[in-house]
């Protein structure tokens, strides 16, 4: 019989080797997913983990790397700090849609004036339209004691539909022949967020996402709040204890959330996506909690995990045009990622030990 | 517009099938935190029920078999969030949100080639002379079994939790696990039977939408009924009555809506479309002061170290 | 002789790191009020427990009525007439009373029938309970009624006992005894476990006592000194504190009128209470637990905001200053939990100094933490109290008890507090570890500050108090100097405070 035990401390060891654990028995399950799909499983890993790095178009995917893997990073930074103190924000994709829709609206209001100062507004007007969203969650959990994960999970419903109203409506591109849908940034200079070496996928979103990665660390390793959201997460009796201000904790951290996931949104919105649509927002909200996760919520790690979830996107569209696997299939994967580990997660507090039968 | 067109009785008798799905998994979620166990799950157990029971449903020609596979895809979906929290003492919060999207992703791989299917009837009651009734007819005794089933199932739930001894263990087990395994009571086994339950409603109240409240497969479809199914566990303060009125003060709201818009008013649509979700947060705001009657042991983890 | 009714034969145990029991043996025979005697850690919460059936012995046997005994479970240990009251109660606050019981019982009764069992044998034994109050509602001692009855409706063989008198006043401590010993007279054995040497002298037939999870003698407690049972339980001499007399000084800390709801749902609300400390005095506060002593400690340490003017620091009003603030103008606290308020248990020890030392250690400038100087103090805590851990980057629940207690109160105690409450500073401590802490607050008095010491134990508040006040349901009795009280005395104060609030009325 195996029973657990609880370990004296955590271990460093197994801390660092679940997220590759998971990757690898992710690999391993997901590759029997694809042959029960019929597919040929060693090929269809290959074509998700190698061709988008090293395949013969790999010139095309590399850059793409960085556009899919920016916004998750950036998320995933911001939900990394609330997960951290216990504070669970799962509305991140309602404050990308938000931050989009505010931010956009700054540049569409300015159209079609050029000007240099219309870009950092719309950064601005994006993180606060994404700040805003996830304030509600925040104040009413600080006023009321209101539960943050349905209220901030109810609205991303909420979010989408103001998305489709507003592309219908109020930022509807009046030369759009009646297509949804806001003009195009692309045709607006001022306002899009373009590459800032032509061709490498590198626009501003990948710079905020690096400096995200670099302010998380240094406030969660050197600075107190830091120091007190990790506390509180631990243990909360004991960060009050300590002196921390729950609510202002809670304020700080769905503020915060929200507004990286807000950039993440206006940064997608005026750059690869180009425009205000119905359905421009593809779920970066929810991947970003599999990032956090997978990045074991530490900086760093976010930004490897960030990497490798922007891998299976890109990879699972290789694989889609190539071989014919479902859309879903890759969202299966993605999901059995965050099981594995979880579940692994186990060996960094617990050891597996082998007790023999009990001695009569 | 035209608010004539809407006919009260026609809105109740709909907004009971509309309530049926919330109702479904809001009761089993009550028995799984009733254990002491938070599921945030439910919308992947659920959709992955959706699409079990459509697909066997088509299969076999049969809803029951259908609405019984449902409920087993449910309970085999949560068997992985038992693995995760019960077996591994991973968070459960984390566990949940795994599970909604990993069931996510796998309910729309395996509907892949259901979309646009259109399943067969569930059969509905029929007792001549009574069905027939003018207003209490369509309202009382023209629904389909599994409407008919949630309700016996909240009483049955209730009658459970407050008369039987195995209601009082699982309440104590949600109370302070650490007092019911001191006493003898075997902690996980209770929960990941209850976890299992949750899961089979979950799935049953899925397969109700895709297979009668719609009814017919699309990806995502669910829509956050799963949430605010949980929203109304919390709205009921665990009581398994008040998971009815709940759920029909839901369905009232969506199917209201629904109306209204039909109906032409001059709300713009998105903006109808967005009203269960504010609703929701409005209730769970006035209800969180009172946070009394939550299982103690909520979302805790239990380890037996000695 | 008879065939003993429980006979334990070379039971062993072994955790991880430490056998808890080593071939233990002894006889429990039928109607004996048989005492374990030992001190935290000595293991006789893992013996209980194997008896109980929570827990199957590595090797060893045990013989009921001389027959071969192993429960797999507590349900077989209950079917064979065994009945435990646990230390840490096994109850359900939001269940009533019969509920609770019906919990413990084999095949209850209808709950109607069950209700007025409950109310016949409460009666009978002189514990009174209605079966259909919420037990969160509960004092201590009602509490432990509800588990003694649960017992008692199973007619035991064997009733055990895990430190019972802990929570109790002494007059409750009295009721409970003949309750005990009306039950041996009927034929019931009592295992009674305790490292109270007078009560187990005034209540025993006979004592085992294990040390370090050996078993280490027997004797009979009527004939055998408290002193010579001891030295067997401790296996040392042990230093008992020094003080030295005291001048106080100016009025250091000061309560009035002081009313606060408690931040949880089954806590006590503290009613109009009032206290003063002067520098260089130790004020102890008695009663038993869950009668607002936690309460108490969050309005001294920042976490319950009061009044301003119902707490002042040196003539400073503070009610509504946060920990940090407090902390800042020298009122440190140490709370009764340790793993999880006092400290984070899986924070290391490091992080753990800083958890408090922040400000009065400088450990952090403009929001930026200074980590050398914050490990350099969390080494300074472990060398001071002789803090047994491989070094400061280990976990804080890597420490056994007493050495976590020794730390969190070294924490507070060199940052040179001029006011220190602890809260329980010696609970579920060694005996070794319990004498090193009473004597740094004792030093740190000496020094000129002043201290609040809220402990359970009386022995404690009787060695190191300079003045003496009990907490009865969020009321606090006025302080008086420990020299002039009796037991008798200080029973009345804590369980007293009815009488008084009858005057007031």
């Amino acid at each position: 019989m195996i029973v657990l035990e609880k370990r004296p401390q955590p271990s460093q060891a197994w801390s660092l080797a679940t997220p590759l654990v998971a990757v690898l028995a992710t690999m391993f399950f997901g590759g029997l997913l694809f042959a029960a799909l019929g597919k040929n499983p060693v090929e269809a890993i290959m074509t998700i983990f190698w061709e988008p790095l090293f395949g013969e178009f790999s010139f095309y995917y590399r850059p793409q790397l960085l556009v899919k893997g920016a916004p998750l990073v950036l998320i995933a930074i911001g939900l990394s700090l609330g997960f951290k103190a216990g504070i669970w924000n799962i509305g991140a994709e309602g404050q990308y849609i938000m931050g989009a829709i505010v931010g956009a609206g700054v540049g569409l209001a300015f159209y079609p004036l050029e000007a240099w100062y219309i870009f950092p507004l719309m950064v601005i007007g994006g993180a606060l339209g994404g700040w805003a969203w996830a304030m509600i969650p925040a104040f009413l959990k600080v006023r009321f004691g209101t539960n943050e994960i349905l209220v901030s999970l109810m609205l991303v419903y909420v979010a989408e539909q103001m998305l489709a109203s507003v592309s219908l409506g109020l930022l509807k591109n009046p030369e759009g022949f009646g297509f949804p849908g806001s003009r195009n940034f692309q045709s607006y200079a001022s306002a899009y967020n373009a590459d800032l070496i032509e061709g490498s996928g590198m626009h501003w979103g990948v710079v905020a996402a690096f400096i995200a990665v670099i302010f998380a660390y240094v406030l969660l390793n050197r600075h107190m709040l830091g120091f007190h959201i990790r506390l509180t997460g631990e243990a909360p009796r004991a960060a009050r204890f300590a002196g921390v201000n729950p609510a202002r904790l809670i304020l700080f951290c769905l503020g915060l959330s929200g507004a990286l996931a807000g950039l993440a949104g206006l940064f997608e919105v005026s750059g690869p996506s180009g425009q205000v649509s119905i359905d421009f927002n593809v779920g970066y909200g929810f991947t970003a909690i599999i990032v956090a996760f997978l990045g074991r919520l530490h900086p760093v790690g976010i930004l490897l995990a960030g990497s490798l979830m922007a891998l299976t996107y890109i990879g699972g569209e290789i694989a889609q045009s190539e071989m014919g696997l479902p859309a879903a299939a890759i969202q299966v994967f993605q999901g059995m990622l965050l099981f594995f580990l979880l579940a692994f997660d186990l060996l960094t507090n617990y050891r597996l030990r082998l007790a023999l039968k009990e001695v009569a | 517009m035209d608010l004539s067109e809407i006919n009260p009785v026609l809105l109740i008798a709909s907004l009971m099938v509309a309530a049926t799905p919330l109702l479904l998994a809001a009761i089993g979620e009550l028995v799984v935190e009733k254990a002491g166990v938070l599921n945030l799950g439910v919308e992947g157990m659920m959709i992955i029920g959706a699409i079990c029971g459509f697909a066997i449903t088509v299969e076999t020609g049969s809803t029951f078999v259908g609405f019984l596979a449902a409920a087993l895809g449910g309970a085999v979906l949560s068997l992985l969030f038992v693995l995760l929290t019960q077996v591994a003492l991973a968070n459960q919060v984390a566990s949940g949100l795994a599970l909604t999207l990993f069931g996510l992703g796998l309910s729309a791989l395996m509907g892949q080639s259901y979309v646009g299917v259109k399943p067969p009837d569930t059969p509905e009651l029929n007792i001549p002379g009574l069905s027939d009734l003018p207003v209490v007819g369509p309202i009382l005794f023209s629904h389909d079994l599994v409407l008919y089933f949630g309700i016996a199932l909240i009483a049955a739930v209730w009658a459970v939790l407050k008369f039987t001894r195995v209601g009082l263990i699982l309440r104590a087990v949600g109370e302070n696990h650490d007092a019911a395994h001191a006493l003898g009571y075997k902690v996980i086994r209770i929960r990941v039977l209850a976890i299992m339950f949750g899961g089979a409603c979950a799935g049953l109240g899925g397969a109700y939408i895709s297979l009668v409240r719609v009814p017919q497969w699309t990806e995502g479809m669910t829509a956050g009924i799963g949430w605010i199914a949980l929203a109304l566990v919390v709205f009921a303060s665990w009581k398994p009555w008040r998971v009815l009125l709940g759920a029909y003060l839901f369905g009232g709201i969506t199917v209201l809506q629904l109306n209204l818009q039909a109906a032409g008013v001059a709300i713009p649509v998105e903006y109808l479309a967005m009203s269960p979700y504010i609703i929701t947060i409005l209730v769970l705001v006035i209800l969180s002061a009172d946070k009394s009657s939550a299982p103690a042991s909520l979302g805790r983890i239990f380890h037996a170290s000695h | 002789m008879t065939t003993p009714l429980l006979s334990l034969q070379g039971l062993t145990k072994a955790y991880p790191g430490v056998v808890a029991n080593d071939t233990v043996s002894f006889d429990i025979g039928a109607g004996e009020v048989h005492a374990l005697l030992g001190e935290n850690g000595a293991g006789k919460s893992t013996l209980v427990k194997m008896i109980y059936g929570l827990v199957k012995p590595d090797s060893g046997t045990m013989l009921l009525r001389g027959q071969p005994y192993a429960p797999p479970e507590p349900r077989a240990a209950r079917a064979d007439g065994i009945a435990m009251v646990f230390q840490h109660f096994s109850l359900f606050d939001a269940l009533d009373v019969a509920e609770n019981v019906a919990l413990g019982m084999e095949n209850p009764p209808a709950m109607g029938d069950l209700a007025s069992r409950i109310r016949d044998v409460s009666e009978t034994y002189g514990l009174p309970l209605d079966p259909y109050r919420r037990v969160g509602d509960l004092s201590a001692g009602e509490r432990q009624r509800v588990e003694i009855i649960r017992c008692l409706l199973q007619d035991p063989k064997l009733l055990i006992m895990d430190e019972p008198t802990s929570v109790l006043t002494p007059q409750e401590v009295d009721i409970l005894f003949q309750t005990l010993q009306k039950l041996s007279s009927e034929g019931t054995s009592i295992l009674y476990i305790s490292h109270k040497l007078e009560e187990i002298r005034t209540l025993c037939d006979h004592a085992t006592i294990l040390r370090l999870g050996k078993n280490v003698g027997e004797c009979i407690p009527a004939e055998t000194s408290a002193r010579e049972m001891a030295e067997l339980m401790v296996g040392e001499t042990l230093q008992t504190p020094e003080r030295a007399g005291r001048d106080f000084g100016a009025v250091a800390l000061d309560i009035s009128g002081l009313s606060v709801p408690s931040p949880s749902e089954f806590g006590t609300a503290l009613k109009n209470l009032h206290l003063t400390v002067r520098k260089g005095e130790v004020l102890g506060i008695g009663g038993v637990a869950g009668n607002g002593q936690d309460e108490l400690l969050g309005v001294l340490s920042g976490e319950i905001s009061t009044d301003a003017e119902a707490v002042k620091l040196a003539g400073e009003p503070i009610g509504r200053e946060g920990p940090t603030a407090r902390r800042r103008m020298g009122l440190l606290t140490a709370p009764e939990e340790r793993l999880g308020h006092a400290a984070a248990p899986d924070m290391s020890l490091t992080e753990n100094a800083l958890l408090t030392g922040s400000v009065r250690e400088k450990l952090e400038k403009r929001g930026f933490l200074k980590w050398a100087e914050t490990q350099g103090f969390a080494e300074k805590i472990i060398k001071a109290f002789d803090v047994r851990t491989p070094g400061p980057d280990n976990a804080a629940r890597s420490l056994s008890g007493g050495n976590l207690q020794k730390f969190v109160i070294g924490r507070e105690v060199l940052q040179n507090p001029d006011v220190l409450v602890v809260n329980q500073p010696t609970w579920g401590v060694d005996a070794a570890a319990a004498a090193a802490i009473r004597q740094a607050i004792l030093d740190l008095a000496a020094g000129g500050a002043a201290v609040v010491c809220i402990s359970q134990d009386l022995d404690e508040l009787m060695e190191i108090s300079d003045s003496f006040a009990a907490l009865n349901e969020g009321r606090l009795s006025a302080p008086r100097p420990t020299t002039e009280l009796s037991v008798d005395e200080i029973g009345l104060m804590m369980g007293g405070a009815h009488g008084i609030e009858v005057a007031h009325v």
